[in-house]
């Protein structure tokens, strides 16, 4: 299995780079001009009052099957997208200035905080709430899955060994053959794990993105995460019962159908197969075994023989009449499109401080930041403290072959089960024992977050090599110091991803964490995240943007200033054991 | 020798690993061992001969499953303070630099800072790495690397060294440099050790270093020939005495007294098949052909030839004899029969004789075929010949057999392998099936 669980844009330089200080506005720049158009659609025109849908479970089967059909949406465009990005970047050197670091902001950005805003946006142009509101849900799944697809794709182009392009370009493959001979199947064992990676926290986002409240006006789409949004406010245990275990048997079947079957086939792409046991699926062996794939399979290859028409050899212009096309003077063009982009950016803060200003005074906006602090520190703590628990026992699972073997699919599965099912029983017992809410909610933002944490840290654990382990034995290095010099300095790489994808996450639940509700009561914690929920909430499109941009800043500060520089110092020194 | 004192003794000594059924797969019968003070041993066997077990025994990281282990006349219990090992991928910690590798090596006893300091320091001085404190061992080349091993492995200042394949590593210059400088280290005494014991898979390197030479071979592996090393040093390969002693370290090593190739034994299904492709194989029997006039050379001379170590030339040789192509006749590989017209065939005739000689020699290859033949649909499962090798092989191993002969049968073209579904098969591939391939 990749050492890695999920591939991130990183900025290659310092912890501020001057692309950040143009794209981040441009990126605020967005949701301001969504916002801002959508601030003149009269949502409750189109969307009725006090929707509803049937608790029965006999229906959620069906339930499940649209809230499946949403992820793979998503997904399409999720996968057109990274193919279209990835090859962009990896192709245009301009282009990659910009969009590496946009996949990085764009990781950043509080997904279900601009759902609203996606809404209104689609409310604007098709009327029909359900329709919209699909259309919202499947955007955001799509943001939040698309960013480490597209830079595994990126990445994988950028890696792609010097001898396959130049037999590429010698074989005069045209740009068609190039990709699904070359560029594919070189991509696919990272692009599939990604992808899976992604789906797999893709369930959390649907399930949140079915029920959206906008300026008090609440559209459910049918799906699992309506059902217990309403089985919620009928504070009915029962249903959400139902509800869980529905989501475990998709969970479970896309997980032993999709997932794992994908995986192990991907396997066959890798250019140097990895000395550890290949990801096997009974799914996928069913399916290579079996006469009926074999059969269609002959079929389509038939069917192409009759269509081939062969064609004649992709000639491309002589290299040095393209030569000079490309170099239409790059230097001034460079520079006019590096002004052109700060002039926007300049632009951009200009008006959206106006905007914003307008409304919200600058003391509200520093209360912002300091909200932006409590979540911080919930964040910042909650890490620490799924660390503190998981990497001991991560360590202690990965050592041994036996558990480790059997833990991992079972962690995979815990990380894309959508831990917000869960919540109504932890605040159900928060009401229940009349505990402190500022610091009894906060778990909730780590529940599906920590399963990062742990199945990287075994999967580290597992790549000690056994080497150093008999090295430390024939040394003598035992307790405390075998772990100072032998197994937290070897986990580090693992850790350090894993920790960043889990407070990734953990930010992005707190705008469902923060602020949960179960029949009539709603509780708060105070933090960014229950601002931008309660903003969104009240259709307060300046104070939205405000929430959203805040929070955008702190998660990129906190990955420049810990995440990067840890995953940094672990690529220089502790990779390449 | 006798009179000096035993550092290491192995008495009775088997080793048996645990198969993938819970079966014992028997590693090392009867391992009965001396290491002496002051003088330098060299184990030498095949790969998979169950050396490094017996260092990593010695080393108390395996516990072997019979007989008893002494040092310096007392039971080891797990990995003592007086045994230190260097290792053959050197097994330095990366995030750490040679300062602080070096300075492992002590952070188990209880020493003052400022002792510690010293010492590794003087490890350093010692062995030459001056000037390389502060570099991580990535930044250096293998040798240097390796010094770094050696530098931890003695700067605790252990009785007994183990030094597993500690050049195999390395490319020839440095592995020669290396070698010398620890000859240098060892014969003016710089070095506080009192007994090395190498294993190895070169014969040369061995004889440049040793007082003494064991060699292990067999499966389960015996210690199957001692032999003293009577050279001056410092010795030169290229001396008549120094070429005299490669030869006879050949002829114990095929001598028939311990049967090794399961020439004389009718090899069964679960024969480990050696590791040889078929176009070195050709290689060799090329090399016999053209380096002698009557179809015979000396096996030291095939090994120059070939530029092979033993751990290369042993499953080629094994190969051959099995397939009744070449066999080992007082240290030389004669040319079979078979082995010549394989030779002398051009390029389809010679799959048509690789097929019949699996056929007849090797049961798996047998066992394959006519397994695809029994069913209907002419596809048989790896899975069955993977239970059926896994009740005597451990898992690796079986993987490793049946790679083995997917190869050969494929270059014979007696059936069929898919690597994706693992299906063997009896069908060429057709037609349509090369059109409409993913």
């Amino acid at each position: 299995m990749p050492d890695r669980y999920r591939e991130r844009a990183m900025a290659p330089w310092g912890w501020v780079t001057r692309w950040d200080l143009v794209l981040l506005p441009l990126v605020i720049a967005v949701f301001f001009v969504l916002a801002w158009a959508g601030s003149h659609t009269p949502a409750g025109q189109y969307v009725g009052t006090n929707p509803t849908l049937s608790l029965d479970p006999a229906l959620l089967p069906i339930y499940a099957l649209k809230t499946t059909l949403r992820m793979a949406c998503a997904l399409v465009f999720s996968f057109a997208f990274t193919l279209l990005v990835g090859t962009w970047a990896a192709k245009s050197a301009r282009a990659e200035k910009i969009l590496v670091p946009l996949l990085d902001i764009g990781q950043s950005v509080p997904i279900l905080g601009f759902l609203p805003f996606a809404l209104l946006w689609a409310l604007k142009f098709i009327h029909d709430p359900i329709v919209s509101a699909d259309i919202a849900a499947i955007f955001a799944i799509f943001t939040s899955q698309v960013w480490n697809m597209a830079f595994s794709y990126y990445h994988s182009l950028k890696l792609m060994p010097k001898e396959l392009k130049q037999a590429a370009s010698v074989f005069q493959l045209s740009t068609w053959q190039r990709f699904r001979r070359l560029e594919l199947p070189h991509a696919m064992p990272g692009l599939v794990w990604n992808t899976m990676m992604s789906v797999s926290g893709g369930w959390f986002f649907v399930v949140a993105a079915e029920a959206i409240t906008v300026s008090d006006h609440r559209v459910l789409l049918p799906g699992i995460g309506s059902y217990i949004s309403v089985a919620i406010s009928h504070r009915d245990l029962g249903a959400i019962g139902w509800a869980i275990l529905a989501m475990f048997v998709v969970i479970m079947l896309y997980d032993q159908l999709a997932f794992r079957p994908l995986v192990a086939w991907a396997e066959k792409f890798k250019m140097h197969p990895s000395s550890e046991e290949a990801p096997r699926s009974w799914f996928l062996n069913l399916l290579r075994r079996s006469g009926l794939v074999e059969s269609l399979r002959l079929a389509i290859g038939q069917l192409r023989a009759t269509l081939h028409r062969p064609r004649p050899p992709h000639r491309k212009a002589p290299i040095r009449e393209r030569a000079r096309i490309i170099r239409l003077s790059p230097r001034l063009g460079d520079a006019s499109w590096n002004v052109l982009l700060g002039a926007v950016a300049v632009a951009t803060v200009v008006f959206m401080g106006r905007y914003i200003l307008v409304d919200v005074g600058g003391g509200e906006i520093a209360q912002v930041f300091l909200m932006g602090f409590y979540t911080l520190v919930r964040v910042v703590v909650l890490t620490a403290l799924a660390s503190l628990i998981w990497v001991p026992i991560g360590v202690w699972i990965g050592l041994s072959n036996k558990w480790a073997r059997r833990a991992q699919p079972f962690v995979l599965f815990l990380s894309a089960f959508p831990a917000n099912l869960l919540f109504p029983l932890v605040v159900v017992v928060i009401l229940s024992w009349q505990l402190n809410l500022e610091i009894w909610l906060s778990p909730l933002m780590v529940l599906g977050a920590q399963w990062y944490i742990l199945f990287n840290v075994i999967a580290g654990a597992q790549q000690v090599p056994g080497d150093l382990r008999e090295v430390a034995d024939n040394l003598g290095l035992k307790g405390w110091r075998r772990w100072k010099r032998l197994y937290l300095p070897a986990i580090l790489p693992s850790y350090v991803t894993g920790g960043l994808t889990a407070a990734g996450a953990a930010w992005n639940a707190s705008i469902v964490a923060e602020i949960v509700s179960w029949g009539p009561h709603t509780l708060i914690a105070k933090g960014l995240g229950s601002y931008i929920a309660l903003q969104a909430a009240d259709g307060d499109q300046p104070r939205l943007v405000l929430g959203i941009a805040v929070m955008i800043i702190y998660v990129l500060l906190m990955n420049r200033l810990i995440w990067s520089r840890l995953y940094r110092l672990a690529e220089r020194r502790y990779a390449d054991v | 020798m006798n009179e000096r004192e035993a550092m290491i003794e192995l008495r009775g000594v088997g080793k048996q690993f645990k198969g993938p059924e819970r079966q014992p797969i028997e590693v090392l019968e009867e391992v009965n061992l001396t290491l002496h003070d002051g003088e330098i041993v060299a184990l030498l066997g095949k790969s998979g001969s169950g050396k490094s077990t017996i260092l990593r025994m010695i080393a108390g990281l395996v516990p072997p499953t019979c007989g008893e282990i002494l040092y310096r006349g007392k039971a080891i219990r797990g990995s003592e303070a007086g045994i230190s090992m260097v290792f053959q991928n050197f097994g330095l910690f990366p995030w750490l630099d040679v300062f602080e590798n070096v300075r492992l090596g002590l952070e188990a006893q209880k020493l003052e800072t400022a002792e510690q300091r010293r010492r590794t320091l003087e490890a350093i001085d010692m062995i030459g790495l001056d000037g390389f404190e502060s570099a991580y061992p990535k930044e250096l080349s293998g040798g240097m690397r390796q010094r770094v091993g050696l530098a931890r492995a003695v700067v605790a200042a252990p009785d007994v060294l183990l030094m597993d394949e500690p050049f195999s590593a390395l490319d020839v210059p440095t592995a020669e440099t290396l070698r010398d400088d620890l000859l240098d280290l060892w014969q003016e005494r710089k070095i506080p050790t009192r007994a090395i014991l190498m294993v190895s898979h070169g014969i040369e390197e061995s004889l440049l270093l040793a007082d003494r030479l064991l060699i292990l071979d067999g499966t389960p592996g015996r210690i199957k020939g001692k032999l003293p090393i009577t050279l001056e040093h410092p010795r030169d390969r290229n001396a008549n005495h120094f070429r005299s002693f490669v030869d006879r370290i050949y002829r114990v090593i095929t001598s028939p007294e311990i049967p090794l190739f399961g020439a004389s034994e009718k090899p069964g299904l679960d024969y480990r098949l050696p590791s040889a492709n078929v176009q070195q194989l050709l290689g060799m029997l090329d090399a016999v052909r053209e380096e002698s006039d009557n179809d015979r050379l000396e096996l030291a001379e095939l090994a120059d030839e070939l530029e092979m170590e033993l751990d290369e030339i042993f499953p080629l040789i094994e190969a051959l004899e099995l397939l009744d192509f070449a066999h080992v006749e007082a240290g030389r590989l004669r040319l079979a029969e078979q082995g010549a017209g394989f030779l002398d065939a051009d390029i389809l005739e010679r799959k048509v004789i690789f097929g019949q000689a699996l056929l007849e020699h090797v049961p798996l290859a047998r066992r394959i075929v006519s397994a695809i033949e029994a069913e209907e649909d002419h596809k048989v499962d790896e899975d069955l010949f993977l239970s059926e090798l896994n009740e005597s092989l451990t898992e690796e191993e079986t993987r490793r057999v049946l790679e083995v002969v997917v190869a050969w049968g494929r270059y014979a073209e007696i059936f069929a392998y898919d690597y994706d579904s693992g299906e063997f098969s009896l069908e060429n591939p057709t037609a349509e099936e090369v059109s409409g391939e993913e």
